[in-house]
């Protein structure tokens, strides 16, 4: 197939378009390593004293422990909740079942400026600014809807053949689903706490809106210190939080197929 | 049957009932961290407020009426529609290329790259704002480079060109997979039909290629508009307080002024732009078809 081979001025466009793609991801690697006081590149000499900034920094060391603890509990409560929820969109027939569906998964269509002013003004009232309950509760609103897309996408490729000879065979409905649905759901259940995680993690724009100076996440924290200063101390975190994104990515990798998770 | 059977029966959950009590965590989050949320902003659009912050609850157009009447806000509606516009154009041929080469690979090369091209969209934006920062700040590696050629140092930071270039690669990624997802009706045989009929490049591109991809093309669009609409780290950190967009101003208002009436209006307004861009999409869609 000749004509099908890509022409050398296509692979130089994409290539150029990889490195335009990568380039501010990328660069931070070596930026991290600058030992210089102010934002240069290339450094004019190399060091590791912005990662023993960054360690010795309080603030950013406590952004970190709220931000891990609250991505961890959020996706805890999101395979929870979303499990059980997805379990009845895929299995049960009801009226209003696609209705609910889009209803559960429109918070994902909002603006997060939009939701994260709109949650503002609620919780202001609840009482419930710069709390970890109400992290917890706004970041559960922007988890929820991918967990449960991810779950019931894979509960309606799973095969019922199990499920239905277990049920024929006198299994009950608790240990159909917990002996069955729920094993055979783990890569399912595997790349839907990944995104969560990682969505909860990341979350920056409603965060912003909710927390205060006694508790703050470390995208927070991270864009407050950029807003004031552009020193290579960012660098560090940020090299840092892509190698750990890269580990939860090579865990659904693993689970899954990163390809499967995210593109079907 | 055996003994236990003697007693009540197992009761039976209808479907309904299993549903409703299934449904019932994810349903109440929902109502209070979404739809009330929602409803209270638009309440909220009608609401005055003092000076110093205090909200009166009353019904009225004031908000309404002055931002539809104040030249700043016309300017920064029209600005922040049009940039978004802009962007979107650009993210899209800076897209095309790489979702078209995608579409193309195959094997462990097309899964490679495609994990390429998700990584950004699984790093913050905060994280990727800086690395913009960093090669666009004045004495940074672009403008060296453009100095060292020879031609003035432009300024890339703290204004609309550096806010404009990471945004289209901050939503290049959303586009290229929503490009991707649409090029499905792209046989590689129909463009070899147009080839070994005698069609040049150019107009197997134009005649073939491009229409079987608008579907996708229309998709990613929507979806960059809308976010470009929305987004606010890139055009706060990178517009050094300079370039002044519907989303920044919200959270202006809402955090610093404290004028949350105002910013409820203005989110409303968001939310109009983003019915609007959807009309829209559904219109082009009908055409397509």
């Amino acid at each position: 197939m000749e004509i099908h081979k890509t022409s050398w001025p296509m692979r130089i466009l994409v290539f150029v378009l990889f490195i335009y793609l990568l380039a501010p991801v990328i660069l931070v690697f070596p930026l991290s390593f600058s030992g210089d006081q102010v934002l240069r590149f290339p450094p004019t000499f190399w060091s590791t004293r912005w990662y023993s900034a960054l360690f010795a920094n309080n603030q950013m060391l406590k952004a970190f422990w709220t931000s891990l603890s609250l991505a961890a509990i959020v996706t805890v409560l999101s395979i929870v909740i979303a499990v059980p929820a997805a379990w009845v969109m895929t299995r049960l027939r009801f009226a209003g079942r696609d209705l609910l569906f889009n209803l559960f998964t429109a918070p994902l269509l909002l603006p997060t400026i939009v939701l994260g002013l709109a949650i503002l003004i609620v919780f202001a009232s609840f009482g419930l600014l710069a709390t970890m309950q109400g992290l917890v509760f706004a970041h559960l609103v922007v988890t929820l809807p991918y967990a449960l897309r991810v779950l019931a996408v894979s509960l309606s490729t799973q095969d019922k053949a199990c499920e239905e000879a277990a049920r024929t065979l006198g299994a009950k409905p608790l240990t159909v689903f917990f002996r069955i649905t729920v094993p055979m759901l783990v890569p399912g259940i595997v790349a839907a706490a990944a995104l969560c995680f990682l969505v909860s993690f990341d979350e920056v724009v409603i965060t912003l809106f909710l927390t205060g100076p006694r508790i703050s996440t470390l995208p927070v924290e991270l864009y407050n210190y950029v807003y004031n200063q552009a020193d290579p101390l960012v660098a560090a975190a940020s090299a840092l939080l892509i190698l750990l994104t890269l580990g939860v990515i090579m865990i659904v990798e693993r689970a899954m197929g990163l390809g499967k998770a995210f593109v079907k | 049957m055996s003994a236990v059977s003697a007693s009540a029966p197992p009761r039976q959950w209808r479907d309904g009932e299993l549903a409703i009590l299934l449904l019932l965590p994810i349903a109440l989050i929902n109502a209070i961290g979404f739809i009330l949320p929602v409803l209270n902003l638009a309440r909220y659009s009608f609401n005055r407020s003092r000076i110093g912050g205090g909200i009166e609850t009353v019904f009225t157009w004031e908000n309404w009426a002055g931002l539809l009447s104040d030249r700043f806000y016309l300017e920064l509606v029209f600005n922040s529609v049009w940039i978004s516009l802009a962007i979107t154009l650009t993210t899209l041929i800076a897209s095309y290329p790489i979702a078209l080469y995608l579409h193309r690979a195959s094997g462990a090369w097309r899964t490679f790259l495609t994990v390429l091209v998700i990584s950004p969209l699984l790093t913050s934006a905060v994280v990727r704002t800086y690395g913009w920062i960093a090669i666009l700040i004045d004495d940074g590696p672009v403008v060296s480079a453009i100095k060292a050629v020879g031609l003035p140092a432009p300024s890339l930071m703290f204004n609309i060109k550096g806010v404009f270039i990471g945004l289209t690669e901050i939503l290049m990624p959303y586009m290229i997979l929503a490009l991707m997802a649409g090029f499905g009706r792209l046989d590689p045989r129909v463009e070899e039909a147009a080839r070994t009929l005698g069609a040049t490049p150019a107009r197997t591109f134009t005649k073939v290629i491009l229409p079987l991809t608008l579907p996708g093309i229309a998709l990613g669009c929507l979806l960059c508009f809308v976010l470009a609409v929305s987004s606010f780290i890139t055009p706060k950190l990178m517009g050094g307080g300079r370039v002044f967009l519907l989303a920044t101003e919200i959270y202006d208002q809402a955090i610093v002024t404290l004028n949350w009436p105002l910013a409820s209006t203005l989110s409303m307004l968001v939310l109009i732009v983003f019915g609007a861009a959807l009309w829209a999409y559904s219109v082009v869609l009908r055409r397509l078809d």
